[in-house]
C-alpha cells in the first residue's frame, strides 16, 4: 500500500470517529467539558470556594473561538510550512537523481 | 462473594456511565484546586520542567537546522491538537494533547517544555486551565502524559510490533493516561465523604468513556503525521535514533 493510500484510510476513520457520535447522540448538547468539573467538585464539597480566578477571560464565545482558531492556526501553519518545505526538497533531490 | 462485588461495581460503572451527562476536562481550572495541592503539584513539575530546559539546550546547541524544525513541528502538533475540542459518543467534547509524537520523537524531556508553553497560552488567553492549577496541569499532560507515551512506545519496539502499532498505543495511551491522572489529582483533593477510590471512580466515571474515542483519534493523527516523516525525513529519524541506519 503506499503512502497516500495508508493515510487516506487513516484521515477516512478519524472521520468516522469525529462524525459518528453527532449522528448517534443527535440529541445531546456536547458541551465543553471544563464547566462540568466545576460542577461536580461543588456537588461533592458544597462550601468549596475557587481561591483564584483567571487574570483575563475572554469577553465572549467569539472572542474565545477567535483565540482557539489563531491558536490552531498558527500550529498548523508551522506543520504546513514544514511538509511543504520536505516535500520539495525531496523531489528536488529526486531530480538531480535523474540528470 | 467477591466475584459478585465485581460484577456489580461493573453494573455500577456502566450505569454511571450511560446514564450521567457529566463531562470532565482534561485541564483543572484556575482556582479549582485547594491552594496546599496547587503548591504540591507545581512543586513536583519544577524539576522535570527544569530537566526539560535543559534537554532542549542540548537539542538546539547540538542539532542542524533539520532537528531544530522537527522540534518546532512537535510544538506545532500540539498547538493544534490541543485546540481541537472533538464530540465523543457520551455525547461531550473533550481534546486531545498532542504530546505523544514529541515525546516518541525527542523523548519525555523536550515535551514538558512544549506542553507548559501551550498550557500557559490557554490559561492566560482562554481561561482554559490556570495559573494556579498549572503545576497540577503540566505533571498530567506534559509530564505523565509524555513518559508513558513515550515508555509505551520503547516498549511495543522491544515487543517486536511494527513502528505504527508503537506510535499509535504510545499516543493513544499517553493521551487516556493524562485524564486519569486529571482524574486522581481531582480525587485527592476532593476525597469526599467516600473516600479517595469512590472519589475517583466517581471523576473517572464518564470522562474515561468519553476520552477513549478521542484517544484513538489521537493516535491514529500522530500516525499520520509519523507516516509522513518517514517517507521526507528520513534522515531526521536516523539521527534520533527513530529508524535503524
Amino acid at each position: 500500500m503506499t503512502l497516500s493510500k495508508k493515510n487516506m484510510l487513516i484521515i477516512i476513520a478519524i472521520l468516522i470517529i469525529t462524525i459518528l457520535p453527532l449522528i448517534i447522540k443527535s440529541n445531546a448538547d456536547f458541551a465543553g467539558a471544563d464547566g462540568a468539573a466545576e460542577g461536580v467538585i461543588q456537588e461533592m464539597n458544597s462550601n468549596y470556594k475557587p481561591w483564584f480566578s483567571s487574570l483575563w477571560k475572554p469577553p465572549s464565545g467569539e472572542i474565545e473561538s477567535l483565540l482557539f482558531a489563531l491558536q490552531a492556526a498558527l500550529g498548523a501553519g508551522v506543520l504546513g510550512y514544514y511538509i511543504g518545505y520536505k516535500r520539495a526538497v525531496g523531489k528536488k533531490v529526486e531530480r538531480n537523481k535523474d540528470c | 462473594m467477591k466475584r459478585k462485588n465485581i460484577l456489580q461495581g461493573l453494573l455500577l460503572l456502566i450505569g454511571v456511565v450511560f446514564y450521567s451527562s457529566r463531562a470532565y476536562a482534561m485541564h483543572i481550572a484556575e482556582g479549582f484546586l485547594p491552594i496546599e495541592w496547587a503548591g504540591v503539584w507545581w512543586i513536583i513539575a519544577l524539576p522535570f520542567l527544569i530537566l526539560g530546559i535543559r534537554r532542549i539546550r542540548e537539542l538546539v546547541n547540538d542539532k542542524g537546522i533539520e532537528i531544530k524544525m522537527l522540534l518546532a513541528v512537535a510544538g506545532a502538533f500540539v498547538f493544534v491538537l490541543s485546540s481541537l475540542k472533538l464530540p465523543s459518543i457520551t455525547g461531550s467534547c473533550s481534546h486531545p494533547t498532542g504530546i505523544g509524537l514529541g515525546a516518541i520523537l525527542f523523548g519525555p524531556g523536550p515535551m514538558v517544555v512544549l506542553g507548559t508553553i501551550v498550557l500557559i497560552f490557554q490559561a492566560l488567553l482562554l481561561a482554559h486551565g490556570g495559573l494556579t492549577t498549572l503545576g497540577a496541569n503540566v505533571f498530567s499532560m506534559a509530564i505523565v502524559g509524555a513518559f508513558v507515551a513515550y515508555g509505551i512506545y520503547s516498549l511495543a519496539k522491544k515487543l517486536g510490533l511494527p513502528i505504527w502499532a508503537a506510535v499509535f498505543s504510545g499516543a493513544a495511551i499517553g493521551n487516556l493516561i493524562t485524564y486519569t491522572v486529571t482524574a486522581a489529582q481531582l480525587s485527592l483533593a476532593f476525597p469526599g465523604q467516600s473516600g479517595f477510590l469512590n472519589s475517583l471512580l466517581e471523576f473517572m466515571s464518564v470522562f474515561s468513556i468519553t476520552q477513549i474515542p478521542l484517544a484513538i483519534t489521537e493516535g491514529l493523527l500522530t500516525v499520520l503525521v509519523f507516516n509522513f516523516l518517514r517517507a521526507y525525513s528520513k534522515d531526521e529519524l536516523r539521527e534520533l535514533s527513530i529508524i535503524g541506519r
